[in-house]
């Protein structure tokens, strides 16, 4: 019988190493795993790469992960914001290094290391800085990025249904990044607001499969802060 | 200079008006978001919005708030009937694979050839932030740009080129702004109408790039 339920957020994230690379789900509040984000916090595990789309917010969650000093690096679209003031202070102090991708790349490339997309061009910031020092070039008449597939060691996911083969559904635009990052890492960790009897959930609603699903834990913890 | 310029309503009221039914739109965060205000809902107009919501409705009355339904700005918002929920990838396809016939944005600058620079003040910013605006630059059909003529000091934001680090090139093809609308040609910026009691001179005065009147 398959059953990737585990009791505890701690036995999720048990065996997650020092220097991963860690995807975190969630557009602002909605759809954010911000559980599992503190139970990293608990896990301890250091010199982390994060990719998220911003750079957290106040002290708490991915912030407080980083004014702990445990994120060497992180990948993001937007990273400042009214309350991203600890990546601030890091940055400014050069204790850690920021990595901006446009958001649509960002996506795409995780994208693509789900699929097994090693590399893939694309119009998007062509002729910006941000693609200084990228390979270009023209096709279909149109002047085109190499951008590289972004995976991830371990992707933290927030679902509103899981069942226990990890067949996932999300809440309105609670999916967002979540149904990418969890194709796109070795292992996909996922907390649920819910939990469904195998069968209960409409196949043709499951947003990811539980073959990109490796654990998931029940937390009920209600609506994002409005 | 007393003139009787466009207000910010007044911008998004025109640029609303100039989209016809059965676009799918995108609209940027700042005085672009206000355009959706002005497209009346029997004209089917479909808002997307880049966190993976297609058919953004009017903002919800605050006891009516539902918490995991937001926009690319993060404020709460509805769904109208007909939308759909997208995950990240899916939403940037829509934009990057030219499926939406407009994204209307804000800028800093706007060059005669149509780049635009969106995104960042400084070359010397190491940590801007360009969240979606580059992938909207390039990839939707049309993009239109709402923005102030000028910047609070006067400094005209319609210029021969960029100083600002570019958002994408030469993607723009329509401005709109508080002294008038304008259309990015070949031939440079041609004015298509100028706000009422601005006069020729006046446009061309708070403008650095050159001006083509019809």
């Amino acid at each position: 019988m398959i059953d990737k339920f585990v009791r505890t957020i701690a036995d999720a994230l048990a065996d997650i190493r020092d220097g991963s690379t860690v995807l975190l789900g969630g557009f602002g509040a909605v759809g954010q795993p911000s559980q599992l984000i503190d139970g990293l916090i608990e896990q301890g595990a250091k010199d982390l790469t994060v990719v998220a789309n911003n750079a957290g917010n106040g002290r708490v969650g991915l912030a407080r992960l980083m004014e702990l000093g445990r994120v060497r690096r992180i990948v993001c679209s937007f990273p400042r914001s009214a309350g991203s003031v600890v990546f601030e202070e890091l940055y400014r102090a050069g204790k850690i290094e920021l990595e901006i991708v446009p958001q649509g790349t960002l996506a795409e490339r995780m994208r693509a290391a789900g699929a097994g997309i090693g590399a893939f061009y694309t119009p998007t910031a062509f002729g910006t800085q941000l693609a200084r020092g990228k390979e270009t070039r023209e096709i279909g008449g149109r002047q085109l990025v190499l951008e590289y597939a972004l995976p991830g060691d371990v992707a933290l996911v927030e679902a509103w249904q899981a069942d226990r083969w990890g067949n996932l559904t999300y809440r309105k635009s609670g999916r967002n990044f979540n149904a990418v990052m969890a194709t796109a890492a070795k292992l996909t960790v996922v907390q649920t607001q819910h939990v469904a009897e195998l069968g209960t959930l409409d196949p043709e609603a499951i947003a990811t499969p539980g073959i990109y699903v490796d654990r998931v834990v029940h937390v009920p913890y209600g609506d994002p802060p409005v | 200079m007393d003139m009787s310029t466009w207000s910010r309503p007044q911008m998004a009221a025109r640029v609303a008006a100039d989209i016809p039914e059965g676009w799918y739109v995108n609209l940027g965060i700042g005085i672009p978001t206000m355009v959706a205000d002005h497209v009346p809902l029997e004209r089917e107009v479909v808002f997307h919005s880049e966190n993976g919501v297609l058919g953004i409705g009017p903002a919800p009355p605050k006891e009516m708030v539902d918490p995991w339904l937001i926009n690319a700005g993060k404020q709460h918002v509805t769904l109208r009937k007909g939308g759909a929920f997208v995950h990240h990838a899916d939403s940037f396809a829509m934009i990057r694979g030219g499926h939406l016939d407009l994204c209307v944005l804000g800028a800093f600058e706007v060059a005669q050839n149509g780049d635009i620079a969106n995104w960042a003040t400084s070359e010397n910013d190491t940590a801007p932030a360009v969240g979606g605006a580059m992938d909207l630059a390039a990839g939707a059909k049309r993009v239109w740009v709402l923005m102030e003529h000028t910047t609070k000091e006067g400094r005209s934001k319609l210029v021969r080129r960029c100083s600002y680090p570019l958002t994408a090139l030469g993607c723009v093809r329509r401005v709109y702004t508080n002294l008038a609308v304008l259309d990015v040609t070949p031939e440079g910026f041609a004015v298509v109408d100028v706000a009422p009691g601005v006069s020729r001179e006046e446009l061309a005065a708070r403008t650095e790039a050159p001006l083509r009147f019809a």
